[in-house]
């Protein structure tokens, strides 16, 4: 992610990077910012703030289409249905950075 | 560098100073004004105090997937292999579940019908390829020391120095691990989850990211069922709960239950990727 964001915007200091971050992404957002410090040292991101968004999982049931909120994989339709197909919740996404400009 | 899941590789650093331009421009599009490239957005800079709190801050909207690189490189290794006719798999597992022993054990039954390599992932000693070698097959060893799983990038270097034949079966084992190589598109067919009986029947409800991603899944040592506590029908159950759409194999590499349903699956995916 820290590559990623150094090779968009080149050399130029980046202030602030904001990453949206689903509930069942598999990325844990805190230990995300434990390493994102450690990640950037060095980098045109040293010392950037970084802000995640955390989106909540949804699903849409395959039987009755009904939209459900959802925490793990495994969260049934109030219909009953077990075959819940995931909408949101797996971003991984870089949403903007924020670059100083002088 | 892996900011995904916090691990550390040398391996995987490498890649990250291969550039791509094709996100440079992105940025503009995202702007309401068509001169909004060079408009600059006055803020406070994050703890410069006084001296500096009218720094210029320009935003620039990637709106990118963390592993957008990764992605883009998987989608290469597989038109890669669809050119060339490649059936390849990705196989992951805990480690110590018997991947090796699987696909030894595969390849001394499907070795001669169609050509076959193998790529290797550990975080160190050659100990796979060494075994895998000792069958006469094409092998490649990648050892991504800190690293916790393989990616794109790596693949695409091993593929190269293997080269594999048109219409080969191309056997990737991952490293051993059940939480990050769900993430990483390596450009396969489908990945092979292989889940040993002595490992509980719980594990594709406590590691459920991996079993979704997986097309097939592979018990092992399934020998040992008299000797443990297994409950068969609930590990199944559960990986239908996680994967209702999974090809289940129920295999013993020590008395080969099992094996010629999973070798004959895995001959009838090359034929499919043949034709």
């Amino acid at each position: 992610m820290v590559a990623a964001v150094a090779e968009t915007v080149g050399p130029a200091r980046v202030a602030r990077v904001r990453l949206q971050i689903g509930s069942l992404a598999g990325v844990v957002p805190d230990a995300l910012r434990f390493c994102f410090d450690a990640c950037s040292r060095g980098t045109p991101l040293d010392g950037a703030t970084l802000e995640i968004e955390e989106i909540a999982a949804r699903g849409r049931c395959r039987r009755c289409a009904a939209e459900i909120s959802m925490t793990t994989f495994l969260d049934p339709c109030a219909c009953g249905s077990t075959e819940v197909e995931l909408v949101a919740g797996q971003e991984l996404r870089i949403k903007d950075v924020e670059v100083e400009v002088h | 560098m892996c900011a995904t899941c916090g691990c550390s590789g040398t391996e995987s650093a490498e890649h990250e100073h291969e550039h791509e331009h094709e996100h440079v421009n992105e940025h503009e599009h995202a702007h309401a004004h068509p001169h909004a490239p060079h408009e600059h957005e006055l803020e406070h800079g994050p703890g410069h105090g006084h001296a500096h709190d009218h720094d210029h801050v320009r935003r620039v909207s990637l709106e990118q997937d963390i592993l957008a690189k990764n992605d883009r490189l998987a989608a290469r290794n597989r038109a890669l292999f669809l050119a060339r006719n490649i059936a390849a798999f990705n196989f992951t597992s805990a480690p110590g579940s018997g991947k090796t022993s699987l696909l030894q054990a595969l390849i001394k039954r499907v070795g001669g019908q169609f050509p076959l390599a193998v790529i290797e992932g550990d975080q160190e000693t050659a100990r796979d390829a060494d075994r895998i070698r000792a069958t006469g097959t094409p092998v490649v060893q990648i050892n991504t020391q800190t690293g916790c799983h393989l990616d794109a990038q790596m693949v695409n270097a091993a593929v190269t120095a293997l080269d594999p034949p048109r219409g080969a079966l191309l056997l990737i084992e991952n490293v051993g691990n059940l939480v990050c190589p769900a993430m990483f598109d390596l450009g396969e067919r489908a990945k092979a989850v292989v889940l040993s009986i002595t490992e509980g029947e719980d594990k594709p409800l406590k590691y459920p990211h991996m079993f979704r991603a997986a097309g097939i899944v592979v018990l092992t040592k399934i020998d040992l069922l008299p000797h443990l506590d297994f409950n068969l029908d609930e590990c199944l159950a559960n990986v239908r709960r996680i994967n209702p759409e999974a090809r289940i194999f129920q295999t013993s590499t020590k008395d080969g239950a099992g094996l010629p349903a999973f070798c004959d699956f895995m001959a009838s995916q090359v034929a499919v990727t043949r034709a």
